[in-house]
């Protein structure tokens, strides 16, 4: 199984190659520099694997959310290598890739649930919660909320306890009282999680052709301020 | 050789491919202009969402109406500039992306030569050296072309576009977007002696415009006839738009004028989103007659934004012997006079 995984949702820009149960991975934290690194990033990695593009049994892209102009730059390019290369594509959470790198990286976290949060800007986070039992689904659906609404969601939830939480979304000061194990503020999201989400997906035939995929912006109604006409004929 | 271009810098999807021996082979647009109409004019971030939906439905459309597999291409051209960003970033790692991934070179192109080289799409081509008046609702410029890359300012806008401008007019007399047009539309109902608006800046030497004295001179003269509702009566609309025209075109004629003397060239190329526009056409070519001038524009699809004129430009680039390198890099803001004038 060969899938070739990127991710540009945050600041980070990081691509991967799982190539039969081994997973290499750049990652590089790029600002606004992601349209110059992840090509560059993709041919050294399938370079160094020595694996084409035609090998490949699927590409990943973190689907968002989070930034627009951010997500679109991976979105974009796996629309690109994989329409050239016809090959399907496995979308994932973000979020759901943010919560399995922790989890990952924390062992002693085991399989508690982790509520992953990023910053949604305009005073608002885009978060889920997941188990690793089903790591790419939110236990409820991922949103965009202002974080008194998450603080709220969470009090009225009957999570097994202990929780975690990670994300840049947890900075918020409202959710400062909320009761979590441990937060990983600073926890970034890696394309070797994409990759390794993509697995359970690709099983579950969850891969779609490149002119179908799409991001996952959750905030659709921004106030784009409509027109108002005089007389209307 | 055989080329495909990419056009994502604004509120067009255009995708086409180009044939050096052929000539254009197929190219298809994707207008969103009623997406934007609601809101009076471009949302960027509705432009960039638009175009993940769109690109590569247009891409396979295209190849498939001209026979085209991968293998026959030679090269993928996308606009890196100027634009949206947002917007640009779609067509461009789209496109860097399928280049990469066909085994394919690839070119980094300028929105505005590709309206520039847009004429050279037609049977009866025009040739280097000419005088270009690029016009649209980003641009306003003359420009001293000596061959492919090399371009001289010679003029430019030192505030609003003129498309821009008519844009602008067209709101407040209450037209929908995109108003341009359709404010020509309406001053072809109108009398165009009855209101004499400003031709900014023909008084004095130069090849600078300025439009936006005209634009508080048409707000003005709205405010005065305005009625219960904010409106001037229907003629007087129609009226007023006639005189904005006139105002505009006769503006931009002189400036073309006075810019082939200044040359020595006798030819006129003009493109962008504006050349469209009839009463511009009918005048430059009689008052260009006078100077021994030819006048040449785009078919009217191709004034607007197209993939056409980015296949084109780009192939003459990769021609050229250049390539954009795998670090693909939008430039929002591009001055066309940047570009490298080597390669011709």
């Amino acid at each position: 199984m060969k899938i070739l995984a990127l991710d540009t949702t945050s600041g980070a820009c990081s691509v991967a190659l799982h190539c039969d149960g081994h997973t290499s991975e750049q990652f590089v934290r790029a600002e606004r520099d992601h349209t110059r690194r992840i090509l560059p990033m993709i041919d050294q990695v399938l370079g160094e694997a020595g694996v084409s593009l035609s090998q490949l049994d699927a590409l990943a892209v973190g689907r968002g959310p989070g930034s627009f102009t951010g997500l679109r730059i991976a979105i974009s390019c796996t629309q690109g290598l994989a329409f050239a290369a016809d090959k399907p594509v496995l979308p994932v959470s973000s979020l759901a890739a943010l919560a399995a790198g922790v989890r990952r990286e924390q062992p002693h976290w085991d399989a508690a649930p982790i509520v992953a949060a990023l910053d949604a800007r305009m005073q608002q986070v885009y978060w889920g919660v997941y188990t690793a039992d089903a790591p790419n689904a939110s236990l409820w659906p991922e949103a965009v909320q202002d974080p008194q609404q998450m603080a709220q969601r969470l009090a009225q939830s009957s999570l097994p306890t202990p929780v975690y939480g990670a994300g840049a979304g947890w900075h918020y000061p409202e959710l400062a009282q909320v009761p979590v194990a441990e937060v990983l503020v600073e926890a970034e999201i890696h394309a070797r999680d994409i990759a390794e989400l993509a697995l359970p997906l690709w099983q579950s035939g969850a891969a779609v052709a490149a002119e179908d995929l799409e991001p996952l912006y959750l905030r659709d109604e921004v106030a784009w301020q409509k027109r108002q006409k005089i007389r209307s004929k | 050789m055989r080329v495909l271009g990419i056009e994502t810098s604004c509120d067009e999807t255009g995708v086409a491919i180009y044939d050096t021996g052929k000539g254009l082979l197929g190219h298809a647009l994707f207008s969103q202009v009623d997406l934007h109409a609601e809101y009076g004019g471009v949302v960027p971030e509705l432009a960039s969402r638009d175009h993940v939906r769109k690109l590569l439905p247009l891409v396979r459309e295209v190849m498939r109406r001209t026979d085209t597999h991968p293998r026959d291409l030679d090269g993928i051209a996308y606009t890196a500039g100027p634009g949206l960003v947002g917007a640009l970033m779609v067509g461009a790692c789209a496109g860097r992306a399928l280049a990469y991934g066909w085994g394919l070179p690839a070119v980094a192109v300028h929105h505005m030569e590709g309206h520039l080289l847009a004429p050279m799409l037609e049977e009866r081509p025009p040739s280097f050296p000419f005088v270009a008046l690029l016009v649209s609702g980003g641009h306003t410029q003359l420009v001293d072309v000596r061959g492919l890359g090399d371009y001289r300012l010679m003029g430019e806008s030192l505030d609003d576009a003129a498309g821009e401008a008519f844009d602008k007019a067209a709101k407040m007399l209450d037209l929908d977007y995109p108003g341009g047009p359709r404010l020509a539309a309406l001053a072809e109902k109108g009398d165009p002696e009855r209101f004499t608006f400003p031709r900014p800046m023909t008084d004095r030497p130069g090849l600078d415009f300025s439009f936006s004295g005209l634009k508080t001179y048409t707000l003005t003269t709205v405010r005065q006839y305005a009625q219960a509702d904010g409106l001037p009566d229907e003629q007087t609309c129609a009226d007023i738009a006639a005189a904005f025209q006139e105002a505009v075109v006769d503006t931009l004629v002189i400036k073309c004028r006075r810019a082939i003397r200044v040359s020595g060239h006798k030819t006129l190329v003009v493109a962008g989103g504006v050349s469209a526009n009839k009463l511009l056409r009918t005048r430059l070519e009689s008052r260009l007659r006078e100077e021994r001038a030819g006048v040449y524009y785009p078919r009217h699809e191709f004034c607007t934004d197209n993939g056409a004129m980015i296949a084109y430009a780009g192939c003459l680039r990769l021609q050229a012997g250049e390539r954009s390198g795998l670090a693909v890099e939008v430039r929002p803001r591009w001055p066309m006079m940047e570009l490298d004038g080597s390669l011709s």
